[in-house]
């Protein structure tokens, strides 16, 4: 029997998989073949969807993009025989864009069925665990430590640093937590993750409860995700049915229960505290640190806060040991970066590669250049909070320090790519807007400094007195720097700031008179 | 559904009922309110303030603070249309205007008709094939001004 594999991910979904297979379905009837369809996650490679799979003595083709309306003729064409296709682009992980990628998180991604256990399993999942659980706590964060591993979420911070502090804080009750409130413009590791290989997440949670002491795990899904929530709502059961989440875990003795919380549109959410107010039920203000939320976190015990690719990597971490994971990367930042290629991109998607890579060769060999055609003009780094970077910074090589040393960040590695048709100033102003409408409001700085921002950059493009307004504009954003008490305010001055710097002509006047 | 599901006062105390006792409930509750009745009764904050034991500025705050909730009915479907940055980089701004256009009504607003409401997203995570849209809970992606008339006919 041959089997098709199409996937049920988001963004293979909005470029029309459903019908293609409920098209798949009906061939199927009309030809008397019989075939099984299963609806795996995506491997990332979205410029590829719908990515069709066919099956056959355990080597899987692929066809890609594959619309409805070329369903039929697949079938026509023999479906796996069908190599002289236009579509069909050979063994699935002969696919060069996908081979040239070191895949560690991801990669079971789109190889197996996200919500088999058994598949999960049969492809190293749960390996971390089951040696979590022969270890003592100290060895586990030790081991985490070890890695290297730093934060995904965008700051950085080694996770062992953060886990240790929680297992050393005397508490009954600890907690982990999985920030998965994936806001950031041109990112989608996150979701694809949970969508394709969701188990990594809840093994991953579990052996950070095993390591800090934790009975209660949350994981803040925003509601822009909704296939995410479904998927994760489905192996939480599995999981607690299979003894692996729940009472006395696997005969350990050890309990861990995760829930699913929903956040409900706010950005400032992503950020750790805000997100601890918003799951205690509050507005997500940020909150005040000290104290850290390795101390006083969650209901004001002692929490980890982690991004959903963080406690991923753990599963890594423990199954194959710290000194793998460390093996690659560079500098000091250790292990694998999951880079979204974004935005006016002719092959995006999600590249997973050892830190070092230089954003041109992400942009360029993986990505091709634009979608458009047209030469690429700036390239934002890390999201909304990032900053917009010429062709003169694209050799920088990817890895946290170097982005730091150059008024950049990584964040969670979105890269969003511009055409030369890009407004630099229509950017800078909305980097402005986006603070103003996102902003918790606890802070002046970023409530007031982003709207009169948006002012002061109106301003400028009207030509009203232009140079005292960038003069401004350029101690505001001091201000915003400064001043504020979380990275939305702190750092949406860097948009701004890169914009005018190194795009400087979009601030100038037409005319050259001030008004 | 059975037609007590739709009285805002049943449907509100089931929902306190059900998570007043959960650790941070209020947002899931709110969520469960607005799933069932599609808005949040300005008039049912007292009993859901009472039920949770927390004061009605406190559920206001909340509700207020969160763009996903609303205290008035909504149109049948809610079309979320991304503003972020990977979807302008292709093209989001000229969809943008065109589909307040053709809906004539601005963001927050519900069309006359009753059938949708246009709320502003800021990012779907579809950004490697922007421009996207969520209409209800389905994503499509690469909407440029043709497929957005195409969609809203489907619809």
């Amino acid at each position: 029997m041959v089997k098709i594999y199409i996937p049920a991910d988001t963004t293979a979904c909005a470029l029309g998989a459903d019908n293609v297979a409920e098209e798949v379905v009906l061939q199927a009837q009309n030809r008397g073949l019989d075939i099984q369809i299963k609806r795996n996650g995506s491997r990332g490679a979205f410029w590829l969807e719908p990515l069709l799979e066919i099956e056959t003595d355990e080597e899987r083709y692929a066809f890609g993009p594959v619309f409805a309306g070329d369903v039929a003729g697949l079938f026509d064409a023999g479906l796996h025989e069908a190599s002289e296709h236009p579509l069909f682009l050979g063994k699935v992980t002969d696919i060069d864009w996908l081979a040239r990628q070191n895949r560690l998180t991801f990669a079971r991604a789109g190889a197996i069925d996200p919500l088999s256990l058994d598949d999960y399993k049969h492809e190293g999942g749960y390996e971390g665990l089951k040696r979590a659980l022969a270890m003592t706590a100290e060895d586990i964060v030790e081991a985490v430590t070890d890695s290297g591993l730093r934060g995904r979420g965008g700051a950085a911070f080694p996770a062992g640093i953060k886990w240790r502090t929680v297992l050393n804080a005397p508490s009954e009750q600890k907690y982990v937590t999985a920030n998965a409130d994936e806001g950031d413009s041109g990112t989608f590791a996150d979701r694809l993750l949970m969508e394709a290989d969701p188990f990594q997440l809840i093994e991953g949670m579990t052996i950070c409860a095993m390591a800090v002491g934790a009975t209660e795990g949350y994981i803040y899904l925003r509601s822009e995700y909704p296939k995410a929530l479904d998927v994760l709502n489905q192996v939480i059961t599995t999981a607690e049915d299979a003894n692996l989440l729940g009472k006395n875990i696997c005969g350990s003795g050890r309990d861990f229960h995760i829930h699913i919380r929903v956040g409900a549109g706010a950005y400032i959410c992503g950020e750790e505290t805000s997100m601890l107010e918003s799951l205690e039920g509050k507005r997500g203000l940020v909150r005040f640190k000290p104290p850290l939320p390795a101390i006083e976190g969650l209901f004001g015990k002692p929490t980890v806060v982690n991004n959903v690719l963080t406690l991923a990597a753990v599963t890594t971490v423990l199954a194959k040991g710290g000194a793998y994971y460390k093996d690659y990367g560079s500098g000091r930042s250790r292990g694998t970066l999951s880079v979204q290629l974004a935005g006016n991109i002719r092959r995006g998607g999600l590249v997973e590669v050892p830190f070092g890579a230089s954003l041109r060769e992400l942009v360029e060999d993986f990505g091709g250049g634009t979608a458009s055609g047209r030469p690429i003009r700036a390239i934002q780094v890390g999201g909304p909070l990032g900053a917009y970077l010429p062709e003169s910074q694209w050799d920088t090589p990817l890895d946290y320090e170097a982005f730091t040393d150059m008024g950049a960040m990584l964040g969670h590695g979105g890269i969003v790519v511009f055409d030369d048709s890009v407004d630099m100033l229509e950017q800078a102003r909305f980097a402005m807007e986006f603070c103003a409408v996102e902003s918790c409001g606890k802070c002046t700085p970023c409530r007031i400094g982003s709207v009169r921002g948006m002012e002061l950059i109106d301003k400028i493009a009207k030509n009203e007195n232009r140079s005292a307004s960038l003069e401004l504009l350029d101690e505001l954003c001091e201000t915003l720097d400064q001043g504020s008490l979380c990275a939305m305010g702190g750092l949406t001055p860097m948009p701004v700031r890169s914009a005018i710097r190194y795009f400087p002509q979009d601030f100038e006047s037409e005319t050259g008179n001030e008004l | 559904m059975r037609s007590s599901d739709r009285v805002p006062e049943v449907v509100v105390s089931s929902a306190v009922r059900k998570f007043a006792d959960t650790p941070g409930g209020l947002l899931p509750l709110l969520h469960e309110i607005q799933a069932g009745l599609g808005f949040i009764p300005t008039d049912s904050v007292p009993a859901i303030a009472s039920g949770m034991g927390l004061s009605r500025a406190e559920v206001h705050g909340v509700i207020s603070f969160y763009h996903d909730f609303r205290d008035k009915p909504g149109g049948r479907k809610t079309i979320h249309v991304c503003r972020a940055e990977a979807c302008q980089a292709v093209g989001s701004r000229q969809l943008e205007a065109h589909v307040k256009t053709r809906l004539g009504v601005d963001y927050g607003e519900t069309t006359p008709d009753g059938r949708f409401t246009l709320e502003p997203v800021y990012c779907l995570g579809n950004c490697a094939c922007g421009p996207s849209i969520r209409i209800a809970d389905d994503v499509f992606a690469r909407v440029d001004t043709d497929r957005f008339d195409e969609l809203l006919g489907d619809t």
